[in-house]
């Protein structure tokens, strides 16, 4: 059946007041459409949210092997002593409620023509709509002498789980004096803010515990996000004790040897660490090239007007997965990248107009416990790319009191419980 | 202008049919489903259906007049210097704004 007849049909029995679940009424004569998520994270959980709030009918099927999702943001300040772990722990209760199916297994393949996905327990799932946000895998060959064996040695602590406790445990077991060593990667990687934010939230928990340690800090490139603020914040609050030291300066990292936890830069400098933290360069997901829609750099192209990937129909991929810029990877963007993407598919299935695409997003950083920082932007679609709109966006005030950084960090703080809420809360 | 306040002559006296029975309303109201993407950047902050999780203000169920004036005052800068509203306001269009202010007023639902 053509994709226009299709639609028309679908149209005229929506108006007909039948279900809404078309296409597999079409395709099957009885039951609902299924749309399967494939991860339960910021792009995963918002989109099956969403896509019951847009099309209660719809059967949706979330994808996550994790029983509980625990947050990369606000692991930062977990690592500072500032949060506890549970705190940053998300159970799927809620989506339960909200009428979407979780199934908690891996999804090992995905075949696009059949249009089914394979989990990790056996089962086959059928879809009508595939939606990915499988967030990024590290790249193993990348960098040499990181492997993932290497990783447990020196932690990358790039995803919310045992490897930022492991992160945790080494800071407290480090002695005083010691230097925590971080490994930057170069563009695109997952939170552009997070490394210097986790600058300062190791130095506020040296400060108090092992205030003559040293942070140092060698990075691919020259330029970060909210670069300028950063500086100032570490100055105001750590003086000396973090040390930034950008690709001109030799930053950049091509060798690690975990077993004697030290680095090698591009010049043939070594440097040893008492703790070594290296954020290899990444990929989408691993499921996201099983399903053959990842290009040969690594990450997913979508067209801007839904997040639909550009390599097959009926497929979506979400987040960090994804190449969107000038959008980071970021939560935020995640997010709102979801809500876009589910509307458009319970339009499309409704048989009704698309919605237009915007997409927001806001990266509050802390510096110390009332010292927040903050990135915006706001994000549209033209002639098929992802742009700012013009005059939007920009981060914090160069110069500002005591008071206007006090309260970015509890908007920071309320931020992270309002999005939380939004996804997996009660509803 | 966004394209979708060119609405085309026969979908506009549709439009405006439905609105004459809706009440009162500006002519290039955005879509439902529009206005729903664009409350969704606004509730990661301002949290679900605008109910406050914490320093930042609640917006559900504010009056839809105040919602407009704030949101034009941040847009154009006579409100809250630095204020990350106004770097984000300064990215919505006025039929936008308009859209966002009824779903706020509506008490964040459509
Ligand atoms: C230290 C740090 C701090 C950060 N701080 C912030 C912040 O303050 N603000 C912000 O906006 N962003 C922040 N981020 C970025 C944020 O974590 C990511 O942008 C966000 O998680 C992206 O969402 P996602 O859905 O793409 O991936 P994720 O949220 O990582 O979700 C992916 C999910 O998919 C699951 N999955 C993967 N493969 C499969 C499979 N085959 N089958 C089933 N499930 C699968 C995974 O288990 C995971 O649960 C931070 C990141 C880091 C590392
Ligand atoms: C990144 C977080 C964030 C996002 C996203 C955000 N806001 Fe705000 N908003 C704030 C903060 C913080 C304030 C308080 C003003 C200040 O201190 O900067 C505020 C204030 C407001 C106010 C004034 C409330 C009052 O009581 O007068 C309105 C109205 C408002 N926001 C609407 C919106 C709308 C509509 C959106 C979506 C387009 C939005 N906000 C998105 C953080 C946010």
């Amino acid at each position: 059946m053509s994709g226009l007849s299709r639609r028309q049909m679908l149209g005229s029995l929506a108006a007909g007041g039948a279900a809404l679940a078309l296409p597999a009424i079409v395709r099957a004569g009885a039951g609902s459409a299924r749309v399967v998520i494939v991860g339960g994270g910021f792009g995963g959980a918002t989109a099956a949210r969403y896509l019951k709030r847009h099309a209660p009918q719809l059967q949706v099927t979330l994808v996550e092997p994790a029983p509980r999702f625990h947050t990369c943001p606000f692991s930062n300040l977990y690592l500072a002593g500032l949060r506890s772990w549970d705190s940053l722990g998300h159970g799927f209760e809620g989506l339960r409620a909200a009428g979407v199916e979780v199934i908690h297994a891996r999804a090992e393949d995905v075949d696009a023509r059949r249009r089914n996905v394979r989990l990790s327990t056996g089962q086959t799932l059928g879809w009508d709509r595939l939606v990915l946000s499988p967030g990024v895998d590290m790249r193993w060959d990348a960098l040499a002498g990181y492997d993932e064996a290497a990783s447990q040695l020196a932690p990358h602590a790039w995803k919310a789980g045992p490897q930022t406790q492991l992160l945790r445990r080494q800071m407290e077991a480090m002695e005083d004096g010691g230097s925590f060593v971080m490994v930057i990667p170069d563009n695109p990687f997952r939170c552009p803010p997070g490394p210097y934010e986790r600058a300062a939230m190791v130095a506020h928990y040296f400060k108090r515990h092992k205030p003559r340690s040293k942070i140092l800090l060698l990075d691919a490139k020259d330029n970060f996000s909210k670069k300028g603020l950063f500086q100032q914040g570490w100055k105001a609050l750590y003086g000396d004790m973090i040390e930034w030291v950008g690709l001109a300066d030799d930053g950049r990292v091509t060798r690690v040897d975990a077993g004697t936890l030290t680095v090698e830069t591009a010049f043939g400098q070594i440097h040893k660490a008492a703790v070594l933290n290296v954020i290899p360069p990444q990929k989408a997901g691993l499921i996201a090239e099983r399903a053959g829609v990842v290009d040969a750099s690594g990450w997913v192209p979508v067209k801007a007007e839904n997040f639909e990937t550009r390599q097959v129909a009926g497929i979506y991929a979400l987040g960090d997965a994804t190449l969107a810029a000038p959008m980071p990877k970021s939560a935020f963007v995640a997010n709102t990248q979801a809500k876009l993407a589910a509307a458009t598919i319970a339009a499309d299935l409704l048989g009704q107009a698309p919605p237009a695409a915007l997409f927001t997003n806001t990266c509050y950083s802390l510096i110390g416990p009332d010292y927040g920082i903050s990135v915006a932007g706001v994000y549209g679609a033209a002639e098929g790319r992802i742009v700012e709109r013009p005059g939007s966006g920009g981060v914090s005030p160069g110069t500002a009191d005591a008071a206007f950084r006090a309260a970015e960090a509890a908007h920071g703080a309320s931020w992270y419980a309002a999005i939380c809420a939004d996804i997996w809360g009660a509803g | 202008m966004q394209p979708s306040s060119r609405v085309a002559p026969a979908l506009l006296s549709l439009a405006s049919l439905g609105l004459a029975l809706a009440g009162p309303a500006a002519a290039a109201e955005l879509p439902a489903t529009t206005a729903a993407v664009l409350a969704g950047g606004c509730v990661n902050c301002h949290g679900p259906d605008g109910r406050a999780q914490g320093a930042i203000p609640p917006i559900g169920g504010l009056d839809e007049g105040y919602l407009r004036a704030r949101l034009l005052a941040f847009r154009d800068g006579r409100d809250a210097p630095g204020s990350v509203m106004t770097r984000l306001m300064k990215g919505h269009d006025t039929d936008q704004i308009e859209a966002l202010a009824k779903w706020f007023a509506r008490g964040g639902t459509r």
